[in-house]
Order: C-alpha cells, then structure tokens, then sequence
C-alpha cells in the first residue's frame, strides 16, 4: 500500500524586544539565573502583569507578513498547569481571540510551489529552565526565560513531505528576521518547533491517528524526525497496530522519536479569560500605519535585484538569504559599487570568511564603505585581485582603513612597466631551460614563469602587463 | 449540569486540591447549584453579541519596551521555601 503523510506545524519564536512580554526585566540570553526576574515573572503574589507595546506591534507585524487576517478584538487566555518552569501555575496565552488567523506562506521544492495555510498566530509567554540535581535530587529552577515574548505560529495540516517543511521554516525565518521581529536563532532557542504527524492509505480523505514530535533543535533534525516517525508509524500499521496519539520527544544522538511519560489529565489546561490584561482593541489606522512600515520582504528584494541589476536568480538567493547581507549589498550599490561586483564579493569572500568563523551576518564588523574602497582600488588598477582578497582578510575582523593597510604594507600594485620589465628579464635570466622549455611550444612553462616574476614582485604585479611583457621578452 | 462526585475529584486532582470524602459532597452540592445559576443565564439569547471577558470598560493597557532594574536576587530567592543562593529548589520535576 502507498501511504501518504499528513503534517501539521507549530512553531514558537522569541520576539526581539528589549523586556519581557508583562514586565520590565530584560531578555537578554546567557545571564547567571535568576537575575533578569522580578516579583511579575516569578509570579509573586499580587504582582500585576502589563503587556509590552513593542510585542503587540512584532506579533501584528508577522500576522501582516504571514498574509493573516488581524483579529481587532484580541485578548488574552490563562492557561493552567503544574509545572515549576512557570512559577504561577499557569501561562498567558491566547486561545479564544488570537492575534491573527487564515495566513499562508508560499514555500518551494524541487516538487514545485505550494501553499501552507497558517491556521493562527498567537502571543505567549515563555516558560523558565529547569535542571536537575543529582546531588540533592531536586530540581533548580532559573526564571530568567520565564516571560520572554514568543509568538506560536500554527499551521494547518498541509505538508505532505520533510523537503515542504523546511522550506516552510526557511521562508518563515526569513520573514522574521527581514521583519526584524526574531533572530531565530535555533541554537538558542529563539526559533522551536513541534511536529504534529500522521500517515493514512494515499488518496484517503480522513485523517490517521497522529503524535505529537517535540524538541527539534534544527532544520535537520526536523527533516530527519519526520522522515523517522513517518516510517515508524506506517511499519506500525502495516504489521497490525496502532498508532497511539502522544507527544514524542525526538533523540537526536539515537536518531529515534521515544514516548514521553504524560501525567493523566495533563492536557485539561482549564482555560479561561486572562483577568488581569484587559482586552486588546486595534484600530484601523493602528494596522494601516503598521502596514505601511512593513520592510520590503526576501522574495521582493530577489525580483528587484533580477530586474534592477540583471543579477542571476542564483546570486539574488544567495543575497537575500539574509537580511543584514541584503542590506550590505545595497548599501555597496548606493556607495557606486557595480552590482554585480558587489555580489560577487558578497558570495566569495564575505560568505566564506563568515563561514570559516561560523559567524552571523548581523555580527560582521567589516562595513559597506570598507569594501566598496577596496573594490574600487580592484577597479582603479591600484590593487590586484589578488592582494584584495588579502587585504580583505586583513581587514574583516576590525573593519580597518583599507587605504592605509596598503600604504602600510606597500601593496599598491606595480603598474610601473620598467619595474615589471627588470622582473621579467631577471626571472628569464634565472630560468633559461623553463624559457627554451616555452619557446619549444610547451605552453605550461609560461604559468611557471609568470608565478615566478608574481614572487619577485611580491604578488603585487599587474597580471595583464606581466603576462604581456614576459610574452614580449620571449619572442625576442 | 450533573455534577458528580468524579467530576469534583478530577477537577481538585487537577487544582492540586486534597479533598476529603465529606468535602468532594458537600462541593458537589455546591458547584451543581451554582451550575443552576448559569443554566439560567445560558437561557438569554446572546447571539451575535461580543463575550465580556473584563467587567471594567479598559482596553490596551500597555508598556513601553524599556528594560528597568529586575529585583535583586536574593530578595527572590528569600522568598521561596528553598534554593540555592542562585536557583529556587523545588522537587523533583525532570528526569
Ligand atoms: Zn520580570
């Protein structure tokens, strides 16, 4: 029998303020614990919960992006439960009035495009950290996450394979991150996801039993969970069972999906209107002006930069697969950098030097004005390809003056035909069998010369004029 | 509503409520009255009308995003039966 699979996403993502989502403590990752609390987020009793501006406004934002109807009449719900990472017994979320609703996100494979509609978008507070003590056998508990702002987005069950759901999250991080509403940094667990799986007969038009997949720490083990739990619960069927619905925590070291131990009753969450956030009301020119400062989004930014500066698709991909690298390249355009330079630069040396540090775009100290100095010296004749690269290296780290690291370093380049003249003729002089070598027609002699006049003069030669000269000097 | 005695268990066990025999009764008896009341209620035609969750006429009560000094440590911790000096202990929660 062919089997199909039926998979349903919800994502949660950090929002980018600066405080908690009810109170003034910080969010800032990767503090001692306990220090970024308050009698609000330890849940003291009495304390009064106040919702953050800037987290209506992030979470109206990606509602807009993810193409949601907003819910002008929004509130927020109490959710019960015992569990000492939320030291009030219960989170702020939405359940009856979310934020937004009815969204889609256009995702491509190589099986072609398809849409996956958002079924909501919701605020929430995160929960604390929880560590367990094998000395005292207790629990230790840091508040410092408890209260940071994420927004819960749930998608209907219209993914079918892992390649559609990572192109989802793809495109969903990318949006986010253009909206600047999330760094979703998966690492830190500013972007989580759950995976609501099922199969059923290919063709059927009911739904299979289907479990619950949690802790996905990347776009890999996403792909790699799906592709488990899908197996496991078609081989499941076809040898007679059952597929049970539970949550399933994904061991990403065992490569395996495992049930996890609910207690009985854990689901009834009892929720109910949230007494102490009063009703959220938005107006039309609320949303009109939020809309109107939605930045321009990766996909428009890769049709510009295919209609504005012909790049190739490839390179407008490769550009736009973040923001902060889509920002440099269009400030490199606007400081008179050819664009197609600019990108070229951007794919080679600032991609790989990134990589090589295992560092994020956002994080990169060199700046527009600094490369689009040393791509023009490239243009000016000043510098050779060569020693730009080079001199890139140098000044990556610091964002140092690139004027003054040549000037230091003498890497102007040699476009001085006397001086490459004497090379050439000292080189040939040296090297008398590799010139008979070239003149008997064995063209892989003139590479060698030409790296040996390059050494002479300390890479800093003009390629062109080298080639022309040693040519010259040989024909004689 | 029937409220049955189950019913009351369930609701404590989930409350984290301990309840003796006697008080599960007499909550039964209680909650199934105050269940009447809401029958009553429920017989109102409120269609097409917004559900109030809040009875004061407030709406978008909000903050600016501006980071203030979080509470001093040990003032937190000093008021949880236990930690220590950088987490709360509780427990046993996780495995
Ligand atoms: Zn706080």
């Amino acid at each position: 029998m062919t089997w199909e699979t039926v998979i349903g996403l919800e994502t949660h993502v950090e929002l980018a303020t600066r405080t908690k989502i009810f109170c003034s403590c910080t969010t800032e990752f990767g503090s001692p614990p306990n220090t970024h609390c308050c009698p609000v987020c330890t849940g003291m009793p009495g304390a009064l919960p106040v919702l953050n501006r800037r987290v209506l406004e992030f979470a109206v934002k990606a509602g807009l992006a993810l193409n949601c109807s907003i819910t002008r009449h929004s509130g927020f719900d109490r959710k019960n439960y015992f569990y000492p990472d939320l030291p009030k017994a219960y989170q702020i979320s939405q359940l009856y009035l979310p934020i937004a609703r009815n969204g889609r996100v256009d995702v491509r494979t190589q099986a072609g495009d398809k849409t996956i509609r958002i079924h909501e978008l919701h605020m929430e507070e995160d929960a604390g950290k929880l560590a367990h003590d094998p000395a005292t056998g207790l629990t230790r508990v840091d508040c410092n996450r408890c209260g940071v702002p994420l927004i819960e987005i749930v998608t209907q069950p219209d993914f079918r394979t892992a390649e559609e759901v990572t192109a989802y999250l793809e495109a969903l991080k990318e949006t986010l991150q253009y909206l600047g509403v999330s760094d979703c940094k998966m690492q830190e667990g500013s972007l989580r996801c759950d995976v609501n799986l099922s199969v059923r007969p290919a063709g059927s038009g009911e739904l299979g039993t289907r479990t619950e997949m949690k802790n996905l720490g990347s776009f890999r083990a996403v792909a790699r969970a799906i592709k488990y739990e899908a197996a496991r619960q078609i081989q499941l069927i076809e040898g007679g069972g059952r597929v049970v619905q539970e949550t399933r925590r994904w061991d990403e070291d065992r490569n395996a999906s495992l049930p996890m131990r609910v207690k009985e009753n854990a689901q009834d969450y009892r929720y109910f209107p949230e007494p102490d956030i009063p009703p959220i009301r938005l107006s039309e020119e609320y949303l009109d002006a939020l809309r109107a400062a939605q930045p321009e989004l990766a996909q428009a930014k890769r049709a510009r930069y295919q209609r504005e500066y012909g790049l190739p698709e490839y390179d407008c991909r490769m550009i736009t697969s973040h923001r902060a690298l889509a920002r440099f390249f269009e400030a490199l355009v606007e400081l008179g950098v050819p664009p197609k330079q600019g990108a070229n630069w951007i794919m080679g040396e600032v991609l790989g030097a990134l990589s090589q540090r295992a560092m994020e775009p956002g994080d990169m100290k060199l700046t527009p004005p600094t490369l689009a100095r040393l791509i023009a010296l490239v243009g000016e004749g000043r510098l050779n390809r060569n020693t730009a690269v080079k001199v890139f290296e140098a000044v990556f780290d610091r964002d140092g003056d690139v004027d003054a690291y040549v000037r230091a370093h003498g890497l102007e380049q040699v476009n001085d035909d006397a001086l490459v003249r004497e090379a050439c003729a000292e080189v040939l002089a040296v090297n008398p069998r590799s010139a008979a070598d070239y003149r008997s027609g064995k063209e892989k002699a003139f590479g060698f010369l030409v790296g040996q006049v390059m050494r002479e003069l300390k890479g800093r030669a003009n390629p062109q004029r080298v080639n022309a000269i040693l040519k010259e000097l040989l024909m004689q | 509503m029937n409220i049955t005695p189950e019913l009351v268990e369930r609701i404590a066990d989930l409350s984290r409520l301990e309840l003796g025999q006697e008080e599960v009764l007499e909550t039964a008896a209680q909650l199934e009255q105050i269940a009447a009341c809401m029958d009553i209620l429920n017989r109102l035609d409120t269609r097409g009308i917004q559900p109030m969750s809040h009875v004061f006429p407030v709406e978008n009560v909000l903050r600016e995003d501006t980071v203030l000094p979080s509470q001093d440590r040990a003032e937190l911790l000093a008021c949880a039966p236990a930690s220590d000096g950088e987490t709360f202990l509780v427990p046993r929660a996780v495995e």
